[in-house]
């Protein structure tokens, strides 16, 4: 057992290395799921304020079943059941054969779809408030629809989700350490590993928490600059 | 565009849904059609690993794991209820170091992973077992039940302390000087005043807390509470069969959608005076 300074060091003898690692997996994990849980939650949104009734209801079937089950049990889901039917598919070509699933895609998946169904929630109330004025305008400049979602509709929309896109996201941030309980090495499982090995878990999970908070604080000071730079939120007319 | 105008305006009839097949409703009737299959899989599935004795063994397990999530969601709400009043007077406070602690403790526990806080209070207290040892406390420590508990109270007072802080301060100013005025003084005018009416504001944000606990509850089995998601995975661990999740994940779903639409029913009741 070594000082905290030893045990902290970077190299072999102490874990900051190992725990930067988990760092670079954690915010990777987070970074990658984000570009999909937004583009699921947009379309699943446009689906949910459909003038099409079963549209509609499929959308509001998405989001009620993914925002009804806990993350860890989506997440285990997503983990056996990818690997037990993958398997079960494989092996009516290849009997005994074993498959396994990577830890990092069925995280992104699982957080991924868990995201988009609050995504599009926070997209829904956005496009409710955009007035359809709006949309009319465009038409009768004679965009067509694809234009007038890009060019009119998307700017403002993006700038209305923002406050609830970056709640979101400091909460996906912080569902990331659920994949540890699958296996991959994040901040949380290497933290473990760390406090097992040196027998000192008061420091190594305190240090991990510490780390998310820094990352929830970056987050923040990242999201007030991207706040600032589109601007105000109610846009001018 | 004048008032009267608005209001016809709202009370035009909605458009006629078109008729014939127009691409949305293909699409539509797709996407229902891939939920009515996925539904029926679903139910497939379960009828196709149909085991009584896999069943017999295993639900009754999940009864008791059922009991075991309510009551975590439920003793450590009303611990974090009664935890949250000091913290938000603490944030609502004019003395700059009391707002600054209360500040602090909300920030630490909603900036960390509810499963980090619940590892630092159940593996990293036992870094002090000597100590706890020494004022009796280890007993208490030792335990993944009662870790698990101080955990969710602590980690919910953060976030129930932040409801209810925005709650009073959503009432308008207003109604504290009209109480004062009346000749109440601050904590009849919180209890008769401010609170029936920040209540209603808070009943929503409360419920979704209640929610998200219910959901976040299944981070206990990680550190070896049976609760439902505990039962979960050891009856998936012993017999490798997939249904125990799927079992799993129709309970939870079950709950909480009662406890959603209950919600609902309760916010409904009680806001009939604000209907127009």
């Amino acid at each position: 057992m070594g000082s905290i300074g030893t045990l902290l060091s970077w190299g072999s003898d102490g874990w900051l290395d190992e725990i930067a690692y988990g760092v670079f997996v954690t915010v990777s994990l987070a970074v990658a799921t984000l570009p999909l849980g937004l583009l699921i939650g947009f379309f699943v949104a446009l689906a949910k304020q459909s003038s099409e009734a079963s549209v509609r209801m499929a959308g509001n079937i998405y989001t009620t079943i993914f925002r009804g089950l806990p993350e860890l049990v989506t997440l285990f889901l997503v983990y056996y059941g990818a690997q037990i039917g993958i398997q079960a598919v494989i092996r009516t070509v290849q009997p005994g054969a074993t498959v396994d699933v990577n830890s990092f895609i069925s995280g992104m998946v699982a957080l991924g779809v868990v995201f988009s169904a609050y995504v599009s929630e926070v997209f829904l109330s956005a496009f409710r408030a955009i007035p359809r004025g709006q949309y009319e305008g465009g038409y009768a400049i004679g965009l067509t629809k694809g234009q007038t979602m890009r060019l009119v509709v998307l700017p403002q929309l993006i700038r209305i989700a923002l406050p609830g896109l970056a709640n979101l996201w400091l909460i996906l941030l912080k569902e990331t350490a659920l994949v540890s309980a699958i296996g991959l090495n994040d901040i949380l499982r290497w933290s473990g590993i760390a406090a097992r090995v040196e027998r000192e878990p008061f420091l190594f999970y305190s240090f991990a928490a510490l780390m998310y908070l820094c990352l929830t604080i970056i987050s923040s000071f990242g999201i007030n600059k991207i706040e600032r730079a589109v601007g105000p939120q109610e846009p001018a007319r | 565009m004048s008032a009267a105008q608005q209001t016809t305006d709202d009370m035009a009839p909605p458009p006629r849904p078109p008729r014939g097949w127009p691409r949305a409703r293909i699409v539509g009737y797709c996407l229902m059609g891939l939920w009515i299959l996925a539904g029926l899989a679903l139910v497939g599935y379960l009828a196709a690993a149909w085991n009584l004795v896999w069943f017999e063994k295993y639900i009754p397990t999940y009864f008791s794991g059922l009991k075991v999530t309510l009551m975590l969601v439920v003793i450590s709400t009303v611990l974090g209820a009664i935890l949250s009043l000091p913290i938000a007077y603490a944030r609502m406070s004019g003395n700059k170091v009391l707002s600054a602690i209360g500040y602090g403790y909300v920030y630490f526990f909603r900036g960390t992973p509810l499963l980090a806080q619940t590892f630092l209070i159940y593996y990293g207290f036992g870094s002090f077992r000597p100590q706890l040892e020494a004022i009796g406390l280890w007993s208490f420590f030792r335990e993944a039940w009662y870790c698990a508990i101080l955990a969710f109270s602590l980690n919910t007072s953060a976030y129930q302390a932040e409801i209810l802080r925005g709650a009073i301060n959503s009432v308008p100013k207003g109604q504290w000087e009209g109480a004062a005025s009346l000749g109440l003084h601050k904590l009849q005018t919180l209890r008769k005043v401010i609170l029936p009416q920040a209540m209603i504001v808070a009943l929503r944000p409360y419920s979704n807390e209640v929610i998200l606990m219910v959901k976040g509850s299944a981070v206990v089995s990680l550190i070896t509470v049976a609760d439902l998601m505990g039962v979960t995975r050891l009856a998936f661990s012993r017999s490798y069969d997939f249904q125990a999740y799927i079992w799993a994940a129709l309970i939870y779903f079950a709950l909480v959608e009662t406890l959603r639409n209950l919600v609902a029913w309760i916010e409904r009741r009680i806001t009939v005076h604000l209907e127009r």
